[in-house]
Formats: structure tokens, C-alpha cells, sequence
């Protein structure tokens, strides 16, 4: 059985403008002790899937309109907040974006780490500050047993996001949501946090959920990736065969714009941009969300009022387009986008 | 900690002599003499007298001077009009009417604002959030004049009977209510909104949303991640508000009959009462430099980023 099977869902922000759609329709299933990536650019969906999956969107405006989220069988969508909160860090751990503002400026570390376990496992103080000191040092923070009572502030950026690695580990979850853990790190620092990651998230045989707007932090450590494009999966198939054979248009794109810098098909010049930008999920193209930017899409074909259904082109590897990769191979060159 | 408090106490030095300076310039500034009164008139020669008797006939600086030695000595002086009473006399049987007032009135603004603020915010654009800000709305706007009228004539003179409180007085604890309620409305109200927004913001923040994450309970999410952030700005304006309130308690002291300080420092004014005038605006000033003190001691604990600023 999937640890966490994501069926449907659609989340939507009930706003003033109108409603954004913000996640519509979005399924897949994750493995335990998988790493699924999501990668899309701002605005795509991935975060307020993870938040949705959290239960943790702002309501209002947002509200899951559709779908179940199965976690070990059971739709976290149908718990009352009491239920989810015992859910919260104990079995689903989330870490996030920005670490300068995600840890509580006026509380030590040693408190907000020893909060969560005491929040979870009824355990006296000095055995959650030891269990702390454990966790500190396993991300790697020197001298951790002298810096629990420090604050945030005398904390790098880099420090930080372990801090909140060790924080989402404290309590032993099996699924583990990381929301661009890296992307307001410094580059040198970036690929030493993803490699901790991976390594913790081995050592505790979790599963985990990278969300990314950058197609090399998922290269490398996830089993899986969907790509998200305007609120919906556009692309879902295994790391290897994505990266070999990109079927959807947006993805071929994402990859284009990876700056390669060794191996085979090293590329010169200059990187791709992709013309255009994210649709307004007010109002989202009638058909295929992608067809204004798509360099296949032209007037004629179903591009405009056909929606393309997520399907599966080859085994397990699943997309949403009337152009990929595999029917166009040779038949025509990528015209350039009008203006 | 112990070193940055010493050391803000020490600066309290340079403060009040500033505040004594200013003063006595801004009373020689505004002419006249507490003996020359055309309905007092004195012969030449004892107003003669009692200028050298009160030091008047010296040079300012050296007038200056000897206050300021006073002030050290817990000397504040004679009282220039009230024959027989020293400055010392009046600061003692009334100031600590006009602080336990002003407390009371704090505590009360405290008591009820910060609640109010916080259901406001923490029911953002429901009935309950726009209730609690009609009401801090009208408590900011009334005068306090005004609400301790309509305090007087519901709640003691119409329902006296029910709760059985006096128009006017302080002699017990009863008598200290209604001045409470009416000085620290105003103030409520200040608490109230600032609380609210100080609240929606830190509602917003990343730390929130990671401490829900966590999944700590509702209740400990509200009462330390978010609270606790939110006082900040809270403390801040408290500490001047301390200041304004006991000061401030002039018109509710009169309008109640309270033997607050409020009254000596009008009509000492009027009466150029140098010494009263004088003496009760360096204790004015002490209690603001206090007051400030305990803010920016509680922000040093509220807010360790300060700590580490000031060591």
C-alpha cells in the first residue's frame, strides 16, 4: 500500500477577484521511503499541494474543494483539526522555504525543538533536551549541546534550515515535506543541506516530498517526479526516464534552462528562457493551460478547447499534452512562439 | 543585563537636569512672580524680603543651582503661595493618590485591552472582531470628561442602588472604580487595536505556520508563539502611556472629587508656584524615565535580539 496517495485534489482561494484555482485535480502516490519531486515555477501548485496536504492552508480564503488525501489509508481531508494536529510532526514533518523566518525569533532552539517532541511523546524535559542534543548533532551543528539555548539569530541561514531539519525529524515522521528546502540558502550551502537530507532521510527510512522550482536539486535525490504546471500535473514518470525522455513541452523547457556544466550533452551558449508566464489561475486557458506559451500549440489544432487528460504515454510514465516528445519525434521543428 | 541597567540609570542624571533646566526657563519665560499679584499686593519692601528669602534676587544659574542641590536632597522646597506647606508636604499626602489612580487605571486598560485586541484578531472580520473595534472606536473618541459623566450618572446616580457606588470620593475601594474605569477607557482602546494589529501580522508569519507544522496544540500556537510577539509593540507604547496616564488624570480627578496631585499642578501654574511646579515636574519626568526603564527592560526579555544588542 502507497504511504500517501494524493487522489483529485483541488484546492481553491475563494478571493475577492474571484476564485484561483490554485491545485485542480492533482493525483499521484507515494511509496515509503520514496522521494517524490515536484518541480514547477512560483504560482504552479506545489506548495499549496503540500500545505493542502498538511491541512495547514490559510482558511479562509482557501478551501480544499475536491478530492482525498490518503495517508496510510486514512483522508487526512475528513480530520478535524484536533486529529491532524497529532498528524503534524508526528507522522507528516514539513520544513520550509525560508529558514530566516520560519523559526520563532523570541524562543531558544533547544525550546522550539524540545516542544515538538514533548507535543508528541509524553517524555520528561531533560531526556526531550538530550534527544535534542541528538538532533542538533546529527545535522551537523558544532557543539550542539552549548548552542540549545541560543537563539535564532546567532544562527546562519544555513544553520537554520538544519535546525529545522532536526526539528522535522524529532519525532520520527514517515513522510517528510520539504518546500524548497534550499532555495533561500546560499548556492555553497545548498548542495551540502540536500545531501543531509538525503542522508537523514535514508537513516530514517522516510518518505519524502521535495518541492522545487529547480530541476538539479531533484536530479539527484528523488525516485520520482511530477512536474506542475498552472495548478495541475503536466508530467509524472520515474527521475531517469524524464530526464532521458521528456515528453511534455514545459518540461522539456525546465530542462532546457539547467545550465549543465559536465558529462555528455554538455551544452554551450546560452540557456533557454521560456517565453510568456505562469497563466492567471483566475482565468486559466480553456483547454490546455500551457497552450499560450507552447512552442507546438498553433490556431489550428485542439490545443484551444480540447482540455488534455493526464495519460499514460509509455509505462509509468504519465502526461498531459496533445504534442509529446514521442508523436512529433522528427515530424516538425519547434516553431517559435508569436509574441 | 545587570550592566545596561546600571548603566540606563546613570543616564537618568543628565536627563532630570535637562528637565529641571527647561522648566525653570519655561517658567521665568512666562513672566510674573508669585508676589507680585495686583489682589495681593505687597509693600515694596517685604516683597524685597521675600525675594531674597526665596533666592529671586539672585542670577538664574545660581538659582539653578541651589534647586538642583535640593532635588538631591529630597529638598523640593517651599511652597511660594501656600504659606506653611513645603513642596515635599504636598508631594507626599497626594502624589500617591494620583499613582494608585493612574495604576488602577492602567491595569484596567491592560486587563480588558489586551483580550479585546486579541479576540478581535484572533476572530479577524467576524461580528465579534468588528464589535470589539466599534467599541475601542467609540472608548478612543469619547473624552474622558464625558465618559466619567455618563459613568457618574448611570452607574451611581440611576442604578446606584444596584451597585451601590458613589458619585465621588476615595475613600474606599468602591469610590476607586468608576475614576479607574473612566482614565484607563482611553487607554483600552489604544491596547485594543494595537494588540489586533500587531496580532494579524505575526498570524502571517512563517514562525506560525511552523509551529503549526509541529502540531502543537491551537492554544500553545496562540499563547506563545503568536502573544508573545505581538506584546512587543504592546510594551513599547506602554511604558510612555504609564507616564501620560498618571499625569494625565487631572480633569477625572476633578470631576470625581479624587485629592489626586492633578489639581496642584493647574493651579500651581496659574499661581507661578515656582517650587510645586518645579518639583512635581521632576517627579513626573522620574516616573516616565521609570517607566521607560521597565519597557526596555521587559523588551530585553520579550525579545532576545535586543539582548545581544546592548550587552
Amino acid at each position: 500500500m502507497a504511504l500517501l496517495e494524493v487522489r483529485n485534489l483541488a484546492t481553491h482561494f475563494f478571493t475577492r477577484e474571484g476564485t484561483v484555482r490554485a491545485v485542480d485535480g492533482v493525483s499521484f502516490a507515494l511509496e515509503p521511503g520514496k522521494t517524490l519531486g515536484i518541480v514547477g515555477e512560483s504560482g504552479s501548485g506545489k506548495s499549496v499541494t503540500a500545505l493542502s496536504i498538511m491541512g495547514l492552508i490559510p482558511k479562509p480564503p482557501a478551501e480544499i474543494v475536491s478530492g482525498d488525501v490518503l495517508f496510510e489509508g486514512r483522508d487526512l481531508t475528513k480530520l478535524s483539526e484536533k486529529q491532524l494536529e497529532d498528524v503534524r510532526g508526528r507522522e507528516i514533518a514539513m520544513i520550509f522555504q525560508d529558514p530566516m523566518t520560519s523559526l520563532n525569533p523570541t524562543l531558544t532552539i533547544g525550546t522550539q525543538i524540545t516542544e515538538t517532541i514533548r507535543r508528541h511523546y509524553d517524555v520528561p524535559k531533560q531526556q526531550a533536551r538530550k534527544k535534542a542534543v541528538e538532533l542538533l548533532e546529527e545535522v551537523q551543528i558544532p557543539r550542539a549541546a552549548d548552542r540549545l539555548d541560543d537563539y535564532p539569530h546567532r544562527f546562519s541561514g544555513g544553520m537554520r534550515q538544519r535546525v529545522m531539519i532536526a526539528i522535522a525529524l524529532s519525532c520520527d515522521p514517515k513522510l517528510l515535506i520539504a518546500d524548497e528546502p534550499t532555495t533561500a540558502l546560499d548556492v555553497t550551502v545548498q548542495a551540502a543541506v540536500l545531501d543531509l537530507l538525503d542522508d537523514l532521510r535514508q537513516a530514517h527510512e522516510m518518505a519524502m516530498i521535495l518541492i522545487t522550482h529547480d530541476m538539479g536539486v531533484v536530479a539527484e535525490s528523488a525516485d520520482d517526479i511530477v512536474v506542475m504546471y498552472g495548478g495541475q500535473i503536466v508530467e509524472h514518470a520515474s527521475v531517469n526516464d524524464l530526464f532521458d525522455r521528456p515528453e511534455h513541452p514545459y518540461t522539456e523547457a525546465l530542462l532546457g534552462a539547467l545550465p549543465q556544466i559536465e558529462g555528455e550533452g554538455i551544452r554551450t551558449g546560452r540557456l533557454t528562457a521560456i517565453p510568456g508566464r505562469p497563466p492567471d489561475l483566475k482565468n486559466p486557458p480553456p483547454a490546455c493551460r500551457f497552450a499560450p506559451r507552447c512552442p507546438y500549440a498553433n490556431a489550428n489544432d485542439s490545443c484551444a478547447t480540447v482540455i488534455p487528460e493526464l495519460r499514460e504515454i509509455r509505462k509509468d510514465h504519465w502526461v498531459r499534452t496533445a504534442h509529446p516528445a514521442c508523436e512529433r519525434a522528427g515530424a516538425r521543428e519547434p516553431e517559435k512562439v508569436q509574441a | 543585563m545587570t550592566t545596561f541597567i546600571i548603566r540606563r540609570l546613570f543616564w537618568t542624571i543628565p536627563v532630570i537636569l535637562l528637565v529641571i533646566l527647561l522648566t525653570f526657563t519655561m517658567m521665568r519665560q512666562i513672566q510674573g512672580n508669585p508676589f507680585r499679584k495686583s489682589e495681593r499686593a505687597v509693600p515694596e519692601a517685604v516683597q524685597r524680603n521675600l525675594e531674597r528669602k526665596f533666592n529671586l534676587d539672585k542670577p538664574w544659574y545660581l538659582q539653578y543651582a541651589y534647586y538642583v542641590k535640593g532635588v538631591a536632597t529630597y529638598d523640593l522646597g517651599p511652597s511660594l503661595v501656600l504659606r506653611g506647606r513645603t513642596v515635599n508636604d504636598i508631594v507626599e499626602e497626594h502624589f500617591p493618590v494620583s499613582i494608585e489612580l493612574g495604576l488602577y487605571a492602567f491595569l484596567f486598560a491592560l486587563i480588558t485591552g489586551v483580550p479585546l485586541g486579541m479576540i478581535a484578531a484572533l476572530r479577524h472580520n467576524t461580528a465579534l472582531d468588528y464589535g470589539a473595534m466599534f467599541f475601542s472606536n467609540v472608548g478612543h473618541a469619547v473624552p474622558s470628561f464625558l465618559v466619567a459623566t455618563l459613568l457618574i450618572y448611570f452607574f451611581a446616580l440611576q442604578w446606584g442602588d444596584v451597585t451601590g457606588l458613589p458619585t465621588s470620593g476615595w475613600s474606599s475601594w468602591e469610590h476607586k472604580i468608576l475614576p479607574s474605569i473612566a482614565l484607563g477607557l482611553g487607554p483600552m482602546a489604544l491596547f485594543a487595536r494595537l494588540v489586533r494589529g500587531t496580532m494579524l501580522e505575526t498570524l502571517q508569519q512563517d514562525y506560525v505556520r511552523t509551529a503549526r507544522a509541529k502540531g502543537l496544540h491551537y492554544r500553545r500556537v496562540v499563547g506563545l508563539h503568536v502573544l508573545r510577539n505581538s506584546l512587543i509593540p504592546v510594551v513599547t507604547a506602554a511604558g510612555p502611556l504609564l507616564g501620560f496616564i498618571i499625569t494625565g488624570s487631572f480633569i477625572i480627578e476633578l470631576i470625581f472629587n479624587v485629592p489626586g496631585i492633578g489639581q496642584y499642578f493647574v493651579t500651581a501654574v496659574n499661581a507661578r508656584d515656582y517650587s510645586v511646579v518645579m518639583g512635581l515636574t521632576v517627579l513626573l519626568s522620574v516616573i516616565v524615565i521609570g517607566a521607560n526603564l521597565v519597557v526596555d527592560i521587559l523588551y530585553g526579555i520579550l525579545d532576545p535580539r535586543t539582548r545581544d544588542a546592548r550587552t
